[in-house]
């Protein structure tokens, strides 16, 4: 056999390989996003977004939950940007190759990929349990130390993305540094960070092992912070493990939910990303 | 309106000699006639903008300019030409002090503009670089509206009323002929602009702030035959209010362009005089060979 001959087929084998793996993680995807549609479609009705949880036995719905979820996610995201963005910042603008810039870099990376759990319990042993109570700040910062990785980055990689020669072109007009960053840099790379956040929100939505440690949950309405909240995660860990079939519905309606509003982050996401790139 | 014409004539008979670069000393007298007589050739200048003395840039360790020493003459063209690694882009980005944002680039010599010495540590780096602007290889619209690019780099020196600040953007687009083809879409993005367009965006960015020289990297060799030549018309227009300095790798264009041209290999300044000299009757072997093609 000729190597010309030898090299279509290895290229054939290889295009057939990466096509069926592709098929595979789709038909995976598929197959959650129909199992939970047809579970938790039928129970996604008013009550859901207007009545508590309920005890077993009863009707009822996720409001406190939902209301947990965001609020937790709102601090969390507010919490973790501006320290991600500014580190993020840091690395690509002035850090350099430093050794000091690498072993944040390389510590970055770890947090990244670091169990959640892990971080449940380290805001466990930080906060909670010095205060004696869980509470949802617990959470919102417990979900900041997972979004600080996912921001820095991406916002590292967004302004790595930016021309050197917008940067030089500013500082030739006498520009200081801070105002390239600020007006010029910032502004090319806008949309990208926009979507690192995004994508951070999306990650932290539907973690569940930090919250256990920090927020944990609470049957009742509740909007302060500083006790335990309701939130849709632990929500669905504690519903779908119960006996109750009442219960087990809600779970599957809040599974839905997250998912879609995951989806939906995703989505927006991309679109911001695809919106700006093809200007 | 414009910061020329203010130095009047000063026109002085036997004014200083822009450099020429010698090495090795001079044995033949007919070497050294044909020399004399491009002095008087070259004693047309009456005013050095810069003045380079003894000039050397350094890489690290590796050095990439090898001490340079020229003078370029107020108000009007200096073209820089020379094969690809000659360090004629290196020699321009030390005169607005470009290479300040790298670390291990450093300098030896002095740059005088007009009466300072622009490499002194002392020199207030983006001061300087209001006075000397810079215009890129490829076009480098900020990613915000046409009349914001022009206005930047005003917005940093300048508090100017709305009145004046728009007096000024249309005073930088006509400088450069965009304000024709932009005076409608004021507020669109820079980057919707076509390419010829951009740079030309960027040579309006680089005006309104008024310097007193402008440097051009290699301005057209992103661009189109059509584009370049508006670019080309434009240098001319704009040497009765600045002193420009452009690097080119397109000998054409640096004998369209310029009054003076330097031709540079190997980090050396090889020969510096009038371009119609320089092209017709140059003094160096090397530099024969290269504007006739034989090498490059």
């Amino acid at each position: 056999m000729s190597k010309y001959q030898t090299r279509k087929l290895i290229n054939y084998f290889n295009l057939v390989a990466s096509l069926v793996v592709t098929a595979l993680g789709l038909f995976m995807l598929a197959w959650i996003l129909s199992v939970l549609f047809s579970k938790g479609f039928q129970y996604i009705n008013w009550a859901v977004f207007t009545q508590m949880t309920p005890p077993p036995g009863s009707a009822g719905g996720l409001l406190n939950a939902i209301f947990g979820t965001l609020v937790i996610t709102f601090f969390a995201v507010l919490i973790g940007t501006p320290i991600g963005i500014m580190a993020g910042t840091y690395l690509s603008e002035f850090g350099g190759n430093s050794r000091f810039s690498s072993t944040v870099r390389f510590i970055n990376d770890v947090l990244l990929s670091a169990p959640s759990i892990v971080v449940g319990v380290f805001v466990y042993t930080l906060i909670v349990e010095p205060q004696g109570h869980f509470s949802g700040w617990a959470g919102a910062i417990a979900l900041a130390i997972l979004v600080i990785p996912v921001v820095v980055r991406t916002t590292e990689d967004m302004l790595k993305l930016v021309p050197v020669q917008l940067r030089e072109a500013a500082a030739a007009l006498g520009a200081p540094r801070y105002t390239v960053t600020l007006s010029i840099v910032y502004k090319a790379a806008l949309s990208g960070m926009i979507t690192g956040v995004l994508l951070a929100t999306a990650r932290i939505m539907g973690e569940t092992a930090p919250l256990l440690f920090t927020a944990l949950n609470n049957q009742f309405w509740s909007s302060n912070m500083n006790e335990p909240i309701a939130n849709m995660p632990v929500v669905i860990y504690q519903y779908a493990l119960s006996p109750y079939e009442d219960w087990q519905n809600l779970a599957w309606a809040a599974a839905l939910l997250i998912t879609l509003s995951v989806l939906t982050m995703n989505i927006i996401a991309r679109y911001t990303l695809k919106g700006s790139s093809s200007r | 309106m414009t910061t020329a014409s203010t130095m009047t004539e000063e026109t002085q008979p036997n004014s200083r000699v822009i450099g020429l670069k010698m090495s090795g000393a001079l044995k033949e007298s007919g070497e050294r006639e044909a020399l004399l007589e491009k002095i008087d050739s070259v004693r047309q200048i009456d005013k050095a903008k810069l003045k380079i003395n003894d000039l050397s840039f350094y890489y690290g360790k590796f050095k990439a300019l090898h001490n340079v020493t020229m003078q370029i003459p107020d108000k009007q063209v200096t073209a820089f030409i020379g094969p690809s690694g000659c360090g004629k882009s290196t020699l321009l980005r030390i005169f607005n002090r470009m290479y300040d944002l790298y670390p291990g680039q450093t300098t030896s010599g002095e740059i005088m503009l007009d009466d300072q010495n622009i490499l002194s540590p002392s020199v207030d780096v983006n001061m300087l670089r209001a006075k000397v602007g810079m215009v890129f290889q490829k076009p480098t619209p900020f990613p915000m509206s046409i009349y914001d690019n022009v206005a930047f780099g005003v917005r940093l020196y300048e508090s100017l009323s709305k009145a004046d600040l728009d007096e000024r953007v249309e005073w930088a687009l006509q400088r450069a002929a965009l304000w024709t083809e932009v005076k409608d879409k004021l507020n669109q993005s820079g980057a919707a602009l076509s390419g010829g367009q951009q740079q030309r965006l960027c040579i309006a960015r680089g005006i309104a702030v008024k310097p007193e020289v402008l440097l051009l990297d290699e301005p057209t060799s992103a661009l189109d035959p059509i584009s370049t030549t508006k670019i080309e018309e434009l240098v001319h227009e704009l040497k009765s209010d600045f002193t420009i300095a452009i690097v080119t790798h397109n000998m054409q264009q640096a004998a369209r362009v310029s009054d003076f041209t330097a031709f540079m290999y190997l980090g050396k300044l090889v020969e510096y005089d009038q371009t119609d000299v320089i092209f017709t009757n140059p003094g160096r072997k090397e530099t024969e060979d290269y504007i006739t093609g034989r090498f490059g």
